[in-house]
């Protein structure tokens, strides 16, 4: 069967994603991403009701059974600094990151 | 001591309670059997080949905060205050969900020096019940997998009843931790069957509650719309007195319902009686594409599993259910395939969050820019299943692709749900009270059969995706084992909210069964200790 994933469709891809992957790694999720896909073109021979409606969940909330809303309120963190010890770099309170690239819009 | 490892939930309970057992003790007797036959935990410098005859259920063992803990609920009962519904049960929780102060890894080298600052509702639940947690069980990195062996912690969990098998997954560790007596209870979550296949695989009991029964707050997210957080434990009473404690609404997570919980203990024991149950020719294959011809193949179950499934059939039938053969669910085949879609476009929205900038892993390389730092320390930190399900996840639902794919998907997934709908329907033909199934298409297979095959790995999940397209709660119990001495698992699928059915069916079927000889089998290092 022609692959669906090209190796030029696959490196958009990747950039798109923010990866850097080794050539063995790419070989390989590029080859699964084909073998997925086989898999996946199953569901276009389905024959479908064009009143079918698409389920972002199974379940169907009504309203007397979803979950409450929570009042919008401002509520601090009790503890920043714990938040922020988990950050790999800062400084004074700030997350350090190496430099931001800009571009001139045009 | 073998006695105290033994114990239900509900009997450490009671002893502790009546003084006759200290949390103390309870926790230690678990310590020390945790010790002896876990082996060496996680990490990410592990080998997968280390210490093949142990379990290795375990990342983290958090045995000082568990004395603590069991040290709080002995000073409660020394002062005549209450305790909750599991005061001084050892639990174990699956290292996807925070747990304030201990690491919280996801078995992702992206989250290996991440220590959570609060706790996920279920665990907080649990803990205000008085469970005592031992620590955090491996698992599937970010949970995607079904035999627990893409961790980056290795040692990868291994089955308990034969380690040369894998425990399944993604909940492996929490199932492995169970059979093997490392715990009363364990947390897990089920995505596609990842509590469920596990539970099966091990020889326990899993149960995935409906959608929205129990808060994800705190659980590291995968796939949003389908993730459930449910009880691993090796009786239905346990897991039912597990799932009343975590279940219900909670303010903090929108997805969560207001239904009552019922008391699913209270319940149990009321028999199956008047229960319509049906048995449906689409469990019994399963359907797949053959990788090298692109070809859709089918394939019976295997005849010793599909035989435990007709042989619960007709003993509950002779406790007084209705047996219903023949039900169509014509769209099960479709589950895989709606889910490599599914899933694949909610893990990519879920993972992006992971950058190197406010937690987790960051590349300690040099870099120049931003954009650098982010390839870098996703490239690094990420290991393979996590990055297949990135890409394809952006692939599928790109604005080109996305009606051809996503949204196809979901509408069929309107379908999976509404064969359910059909045979639950009390005034169709059906009228169901539930499906009894096989709960997986085989037993646990050996450590490195299919690791690696993204597409035959995912079928392992076909009998058991469905439930969470559908949002519908299923549970597997043990039910024999095969000629290889590997247990096999059933499963019970009931319509929305109706635990209290499985666990009712789940409980008739432990009692009809309780002198048969496979019941008195226990893993080998529960027999190496007697």
């Amino acid at each position: 069967m022609p692959e669906e994933i090209s190796p030029e469709l696959f490196d958009h891809l990747v950039d798109l994603a923010a990866l850097e992957l080794t050539p063995e790694e790419g070989d390989y999720l590029r080859r699964q991403m084909n073998n997925q896909l086989q898999a996946i073109h199953e569901l276009v021979a389905i024959p479908l009701d064009a009143e079918l409606a698409a389920a972002s969940h199974g379940i169907s909330y009504s309203k007397d059974m979803s979950a409450h809303i929570r009042k919008d309120d401002w509520i601090p963190n009790p503890d920043p600094g714990k938040l922020l010890q988990q950050a790999p770099e800062t400084d004074d309170g700030y997350i350090i990151v190496p430099e931001i690239p800009h571009k001139e819009l045009e | 001591m073998m006695d105290i490892l033994e114990l239900g939930a509900k009997d450490i309970v009671r002893f502790i309670s009546r003084r006759e057992l200290s949390a103390r003790d309870v926790v230690e007797v678990h310590l020390s059997h945790i010790q002896k036959i876990d082996g060496i935990s996680g990490s990410i410098e592990g080998d997968s080949s280390i210490e093949p005859d142990k379990v290795h259920a375990f990342i983290t063992v958090t045995a000082e905060r568990a004395r603590r803990q069991a040290d709080e609920v002995d000073r409660k009962i020394a002062a005549g205050e209450s305790v909750g519904l599991l005061a001084g049960t050892p639990v174990t929780v699956k290292d996807i969900f925070c747990v304030d102060g201990t690491p919280s890894t996801a078995a992702s080298r992206i989250l290996s020096n991440f220590t959570a600052p609060y706790t996920a509702t279920s665990v907080e639940r649990m803990e205000a019940a008085g469970a005592v947690v031992l620590g955090k069980v491996n698992l599937d990195e970010f949970t995607y997998g079904s035999s627990s062996e893409s961790s980056a912690f290795q040692p990868a969990p291994r089955n308990p009843w034969n380690t040369g098998h894998v425990p399944g997954g993604s909940s492996g560790g929490s199932a492995a931790a169970v059979a093997a007596y490392e715990g009363v209870l364990s947390l897990g979550t089920d995505t596609a069957g990842s509590i469920r296949q596990p539970a099966a695989f091990c020889g326990v009991v899993g149960l995935k509650p409906t959608y929205g029964r129990v808060s994800r707050y705190g659980l590291i997210a995968f796939g949003s719309s389908l993730d459930c957080p449910g009880p691993v434990a090796r009786t239905t009473a346990d897991a039912a007195l597990m799932l009343k404690v975590i279940a219900g609404e909670d303010m903090r997570d929108s997805t969560s319902v207001t239904v009552p919980v019922p008391d699913y203990v209270a319940e149990l024991e009321n028999g199956v009686k008047g229960l319509r149950i049906g048995l449906s020719p689409d469990y019994f294959k399963i359907t797949y594409i053959d990788a090298e011809t692109g070809e859709i193949m089918e394939q019976a179950v295997p005849s010793d599993i599909k035989t435990a499934v007709i042989k619960a059939a007709e003993l509950l039938e002779k406790q007084g259910a209705e047996i219903i053969d023949d039900v169509p669910m014509p769209h099960t085949k479709y589950g895989i395939p709606a889910y490599f879609v599914i899933s694949r476009v909610e893990a990519a929205s879920n993972l992006h969050r992971y950058d190197g900038v406010k937690y987790g892993y960051r590349a300690p390389n040099q870099v120049k820019t931003l954009n650098e730092l982010y390839k870098k320390s996703r490239g690094q930190g990420f290991g393979l299943q996590p990055k297949l399900r990135i890409l394809m996840g952006m692939y599928v639902s790109a604005a080109q692709y996305n009606e051809q794919y996503y949204n196809r998907a979901l509408r069929v997934r309107s379908l999976i749900r509404r064969d359910f709908e059909e045979v639950f329907d009390q005034s169709g033909k059906f009228r169901l009270h539930a499906l009894l199934t096989p709960t997986t298409p085989t037993t646990a297979f050996k450590v490195g059969g299919i690791y690696g095959d993204s597409v035959l790995m995912q079928y392992a999940d076909q009998l058991t995706v469905t439930a969470n397209h559908a949002g519908i709660p299923g549970i597997s119990v043990p039910a024999g084992f095969d000629l290889e001495g590997l247990p096999i698992g059933i499963q019970f699928l009931g319509p929305d909210f109706s635990e209290n059915i499985l666990f009712k069916l789940g409980r008739s079927f432990e009692l009809v069964t309780e002198n048969e000889t496979w019941r008195s089998i226990k893993p080998k290092f529960i027999r190496d200790n007697q």
